[in-house]
């Protein structure tokens, strides 16, 4: 499977810290998945799991204290040359959560869609700029007489529809989104969601998808990765993991999502999961490959336990 | 959902307005909804619906500049739409009627430890004396499951994480023993392992105090494992109503379908989402007509002229939509969310849940 596709970004033994000595707080370790080219990769986990300190890494806002990051087969952390960070600030393209804390206020839409082709002179003329301006404007669903009006005249879905222009106005190969549709109406998600499809359709963008919410990352992401308190504990194609999770916290975490249907709801009980679980004083965790492109974050004792249940169930 | 059962809260064809530099804003139109005693009601709607308008005025909380331009809330006889002063609404606001907001932080003094916060609503409502009250807090904080409830009674809110606060509002609520708990979206800041904890905890608690419940929020998955009723809101109108299982099963307003049809556990993955075209009207404006229309696929030429009346589907189920009207076409809903419980339990089944009762790892797996 894998070999079939081309890997895009790539993080091996990801270590991110704050601090040092004495106060130093590993706030991410062992971190390594591969994202492929044109695929929607989600990262799931609550709040304080560090999901957004490894997207923030990716584009370089994070310093990473071990590890690398390998995007287009070339390493981005650490130290790199301004020429190569700045043709990666480009490449890498970020859609924050908040449209509305995110978009600078005293900018005209005009001006805040066309910022990076300024800072890179992605564009001929201005004729040029204004046409390619208007072009992700109508892609995004917006109108051109909005072009000279300022953020706040908009509501949060159209904000956000903003934020996306902005980021794939240039032509980026990956998009961090983290959350970009946990602040925005039921109604208009879907909206926001369709259009980050599109542009996956029409262009082949690849995105990595930050959230918690497992109803809606179900149907947007290809391969999913549940980080807890800093580790990817599980990673999965996505029908693999819903349908057979095999780590206790995927399990707990798909037990917690509300079910929109009454008579399911009701009779239905969310599974606690206690951390205390492991016994990983001795036998030491590893990340396993437990099926074929299936990991999961086990101790030899585990594993065995784990293949036993899936050669029971036939699965293996 | 007897119609025998008491009402404990009538509200007759409220409407609120705010005045926002020299305009009117219409919030809430000639609404008219009844609480029944013991029931947990959940009033769904999306960010402007004004569902948290319609619940601070059963509390006298509007904002400076909104007020009750007509109609009347009737709470246990007493009229509450006359209320004016802070002083009137002592005896109800907080010790019969108490509110919990969605972000527990803002709710809390930070510079105040936990238990004392708890304690003074109990000496002040309750009239106990100072060491009763402590007893008492930590009692509460038991109940709301604080594990070691007596060691962090002198804690401070910052020493609490989110869902902690949460059940420490929670505890500071029922502290006064409320009849009514209005619970605006007190969830949606938590995560979904902490939501369904404290789901969980407000269902035990209402069984054991016996408190009625609005519980507003924005989440169907939510609602549809807490209400008993469900109102939903729309442009500050209520659209329809009915129980959980009329709302899901048997919707009849076309805004409901298409709430309905836009849960992503209904998407076929790599297919659309089903999206609801257009934005909620302007409440500065006055809406002629239906205030869904405009966005309505399934809407006629009379909902763009008059404003259609509530007609009664069954006993507890009322819809305000023309489609329910004798001259209207037949309009089925929309087949996405046809046989909603088949398609529901064919994807939680397709994700392991159903073994999940029996114990989790020793279940077999097909």
């Amino acid at each position: 499977m894998e070999n079939k596709k081309d890997v895009l970004l790539s993080l091996k033994d990801l270590e991110i810290s704050f601090g040092a000595g004495k106060d130093k707080f590993v706030a991410v370790q062992d971190v390594n998945f591969d994202i492929f080219k044109g695929e929607t990769f989600s990262l799931v986990g609550e709040s304080g799991s560090g999901k957004t300190t490894i997207g923030r890494a990716i584009l370089g806002i994070n310093s990473t204290s071990n590890g690398t990051i390998t995007f287009e087969g070339q390493q981005i952390n650490g130290k790199i040359s301004e020429k190569r960070k700045h043709e990666i600030e480009r490449k890498i393209q970020m859609i924050f959560q908040d449209p509305s804390a995110s978009l600078n206020d005293r900018a005209t839409v005009d001006y805040i869609i066309s910022e990076g082709l300024y800072n890179y002179g992605l564009f001929d003329s201005e004729e040029d700029r204004i046409k390619k301006v208007r072009t992700m404007l109508e892609e995004v669903g917006l109108l051109p007489e909005q072009l000279y009006r300022y953020p706040h005249e908009f509501s949060g879905g159209q904000r956000q529809r903003i934020g996306i222009a902005r980021a794939l106005i240039m032509e980026p190969d990956l998009v961090v989104a983290d959350e970009p549709i946990s602040a925005l109406d039921v109604s208009i998600r879907a909206q926001v969601l369709n259009l980050l499809k599109k542009f996956q359709r029409e262009q082949g963008v690849t995105y990595l998808f930050i959230a918690h919410d497992l109803s809606v990352v179900r149907f947007i992401s290809d391969r999913i990765a549940v980080i807890r308190a800093g580790r990817i504990l599980e990673l999965a194609e996505t029908e693999e993991l819903f349908t057979n999770p095999i780590h206790p916290y995927t399990e707990a975490l798909l037990s917690a999502v509300p079910v929109p249907d009454p008579q399911l709801a009701k009779t239905r009980k969310s599974y606690v999961y206690d951390p205390n679980m492991h016994h990983y004083e001795t036998d030491k965790p590893k990340f396993v490959e437990i099926k074929p492109g299936h990991f999961v974050y086990c101790n030899e004792e585990e594993e065995a336990r784990y293949k036993k249940e899936l050669h029971e169930q036939g699965q293996i | 959902m007897s119609e025998e059962r008491k009402k404990i809260l009538e509200v007759d064809d409220l409407s609120v307005h705010f005045h926002v530099r020299g305009q009117v804003l219409k919030a809430i139109h000639h609404v008219s909804m009844d609480l029944y005693e013991g029931e947990v009601l959940a009033i769904v709607g999306e960010s402007g619906s004004g569902k948290s308008v319609l619940t601070k005025t059963f509390t006298g909380m509007l904002e400076e500049n909104g007020e009750i331009a007509g109609g009347t809330i009737v709470y246990n006889g007493k009229h509450l739409e006359e209320l004016k002063k802070d002083k009137q609404w002592e005896g109800i606001r907080g010790n019969e009627i108490a509110t919990i907001f969605q972000d527990p932080m803002t709710s809390l003094d930070p510079i105040r430890t936990i238990g004392s916060q708890i304690a003074e609503v109990i000496v002040k409502h309750q009239h106990k004396s100072k060491a009763e009250a402590k007893k008492l807090a930590i009692d509460l904080m038991n109940r709301t499951g604080i594990p070691n409830a007596a060691d962090r009674y002198n804690e401070y809110p910052f020493e609490y994480s989110g869902g902690m606060r949460q059940r420490i509002v929670i505890a500071v609520a029922l502290a006064c023993r409320p009849n009514i708990l209005i619970c605006d979206e007190p969830t949606t800041a938590l995560d979904v392992t902490i939501q369904a904890q404290i789901l969980d905890l407000i269902k035990d608690l209402q069984k054991e105090y016996g408190f009625t419940v609005i519980f507003i929020t924005h989440d169907l998955g939510v609602v549809a494992s807490i209400a008993d009723r469900i109102a939903v809101m729309y442009s500050g109108r209520i659209i329809e109503y009915g129980t959980c299982d009329e709302i899901f099963y048997d919707p009849k307003h076309p805004y409901t379908w298409s709430l309905l049809s836009s849960l992503p556990q209904l998407a076929q993955r790599g297919g659309q989402l089903y999206s609801i075209p257009g934005t909620p009207p302007s409440l500065y404006k006055d809406i002629v007509g239906d205030a869904f229309a405009p966005r309505d696929p399934w809407a006629m030429k009379v909902d763009f002229k008059a404003e259609p009346p509530f007609f009664k589907v069954t006993d507890t189920h009322y819809a305000k939509t023309w489609l329910l009207d004798p001259r209207a076409p037949k309009t089925e809903k929309p087949e996405l969310i046809q046989n909603l419980h088949e398609r529901m339990s064919e994807v939680m089944s397709a994700s392991h849940l159903e073994n999940l009762d029996l114990g989790g790892k020793d279940s077999d797996g097909e």
